[in-house]
């Protein structure tokens, strides 16, 4: 017992108040952390979002579809928005509403083997294989803006043909008019379809001379690659004088109408959506202004130029019409 | 006293400088966990816009996430009084202030957003924006009647204008989390779901303080029958 050392003095002891103070520190610590923690979790679940998803690598063109000219006459030289914004910054309710969805879920989506089917006033009714259509026309490249209903733009590099190529082989009869085209429906590929948003499939339209237009173009590919599915894969339409949701993606239906087609966003919201929906800084959608957009990877909005830059080549379409009314 | 002035002035920390276990304040470290995590939401939008992962569109982004955390502080901020009387739990009393003063911030920054990154300070369009579109004008309602409530959310205010009168002004608030909810509502393109499901938190509370306030109105009498 003699070898014990000997106890500290008395002096050395923590006082009891102390010794409990610290205790209490570090629990009172741990409490308030966690309790930050539980909040912020929540906050950030509910309000915050991750940040988006990188797309799958774009395929890169099949070898013999490879050498695409470049169609000059209607490209923009602005810069053009990069490949990611363009591949994950998409509005494609099939594959769900946030903008980044669609490169997130796009995916199950099936483009081979894919048939375009051709009705209503038209020469021959029929459907054709996507590979035999696109088989028909050498692809051009086209540097067209995109404005967005939302107000936001980009400059996108298209790879396509002209709409108007596939309507006059098709060759529509006198009565044709207008030309409807129509998504895939298909909720297992597309589960966005599955809550009923808006009246599936995406049904879009054209009056006939927009679409034979020469800047109408239906779009393949996009930066010199195959078209990512969410970007519309194998199929899309796209009239840059127009507001982008006019671009219905995926199509697979096309009908040559004497009346003017039931197209999505008009039936869902009248007030707010026409047939036409020509970019037109002049008129607003009713709860938002359309006289500014903001480009994508730009600080400063700009303002929105009417028919979106191209009024020079469609303006003279619409003479005569009030586009108040005709919005 | 020495050992109280030092108390009063460690005192405003909350949580912090507790010295003995006498006379403490309950669940100490409650309100600096709820300020802690409170700035959460701010710290990651700051680290997303600094990485580029705010989406392409990082403005929209910025703004759309401000506003709903702004509209989430308010909604728990409005659930306090009835998590008490409902199930009588008390700390949410002691945290009300905090998730107020928090959903004024957000809501501030929410402002502060559009006023500098969306338009850069383009007055013009704001004023037309304000005078042409109503879910606009019904949000800055909404931020400009919180400005009074957070002023006056100090114990100095409460004691100057005594308690009664205090909370009969702070009863704005239910106006400018209706208007929030509308701002909300109207705002979003087609999808709906979410802005409702916060219109019916906020009715549903609403609602709630209403009951209650009738049951204490009513019972009373009914009681003595």
């Amino acid at each position: 017992m003699r070898d014990l050392p000997p106890e500290p003095p008395s002096s050395e002891i923590t006082p009891e108040g102390l010794y409990l103070s610290r205790r209490e520190y570090i629990k009172n610590g741990v409490y308030a952390l966690g309790t930050a923690a539980l909040l912020g979790g929540s906050l950030v679940w509910l309000a915050g979002q991750g940040p988006p998803p990188d797309p799958p690598p774009a395929e890169p063109l099949p070898a013999n579809r490879v050498a695409f000219t470049a169609n000059r006459t209607f490209d923009t030289d602005e810069p053009l928005t990069s490949e990611h914004s363009i591949t994950t910054y998409n509005n494609y309710y099939e594959f769900g509403l946030d903008k980044d969805d669609p490169a997130r879920n796009a995916h199950t989506l099936q483009t081979r083997p894919w048939t375009i089917t051709v009705e209503g006033e038209v020469a021959r009714p029929r459907t054709i294989d996507v590979d035999t259509l696109l088989s028909w026309f050498p692809l051009e490249e086209r540097v067209y803006r995109m404005r967005c209903v939302e107000a936001w733009s980009m400059v996108i590099p298209w790879l396509g043909f002209p709409l108007a190529d596939l309507i006059q082989r098709l060759e529509p009869t006198g009565n044709a008019k207008f030309v409807e085209l129509t998504t895939l429906l298909d909720p297992e590929q597309m589960p966005g379809q599955r809550s009923r948003i808006l009246r599936w499939p995406y049904v879009e339209g054209l009056r006939l001379d927009e679409a034979l237009h020469p800047l109408t173009l239906l779009a393949v590919g996009l930066y010199g690659k195959v078209l990512p599915n969410q970007n519309g894969a194998p199929l899309r339409l796209v009239v840059p004088w127009k507001y982008g949701f006019k671009g219905v993606k995926s199509i697979v239906k096309l009908r040559f109408t004497a009346t003017q087609p039931e197209t999505t966003w008009a039936l869902a919201a009248p007030r707010e959506y026409g047939f036409y929906a020509n970019v037109n800084p002049a008129v607003d959608h009713p709860r938002w202004s359309q006289a500014t957009e903001r480009r994508i990877g730009d600080f400063q909005r700009r303002k929105t130029l009417p028919f979106n830059g191209y009024a020079d080549a469609v303006a003279s379409l619409y003479s005569g019409m009030d586009l108040r009314k005709n919005f | 006293m020495a050992a109280s002035g030092q108390r009063s002035l460690i005192g405003r920390l909350p949580g912090l400088g507790r010295r003995a276990p006498r006379r403490r304040e309950p669940l100490p470290w409650l309100k600096p966990g709820i300020f802690l995590g409170g700035l959460v939401p701010l710290a990651w939008l700051i680290i997303r816009a600094g990485t580029g992962a705010l989406t392409a569109n990082p403005i929209a982004q910025l703004e759309n996430e401000l506003g709903l955390t702004a509209l989430i502080f308010l909604l728990a901020a409005l659930a306090c009084s009835p998590a008490r009387r409902l199930l009588g739990w008390t700390w949410p009393m002691r945290v009300r202030r905090e998730l107020g003063l928090f959903a004024f911030f957000y809501a501030a920054l929410h402002f502060l957003a559009y006023l500098v990154l969306d338009q850069f300070f383009d007055w013009g369009a704001i004023g037309a924006d304000i005078a042409q579109r109503p879910f606009i004008l019904v949000g800055v309602l909404a931020l400009l009647l919180m400005v009074p409530l957070a002023i006056t959310s100090t114990n100095g205010w409460v004691r100057r204008l005594g308690y009664r009168r205090w909370q009969r002004i702070h009863q704005v608030v239910y106006l400018a989390g209706a208007l929030a909810a509308v701002h909300f509502i109207w705002r979003v393109k087609l999808d709906v779901s979410q802005p409702l499901t916060y219109a019916a938190i906020f009715a549903g509370l609403l609602a709630l303080r209403l009951a209650l306030w009738l049951r204490k109105r009513y019972a009373g009498p009914a009681a003595r029958r």
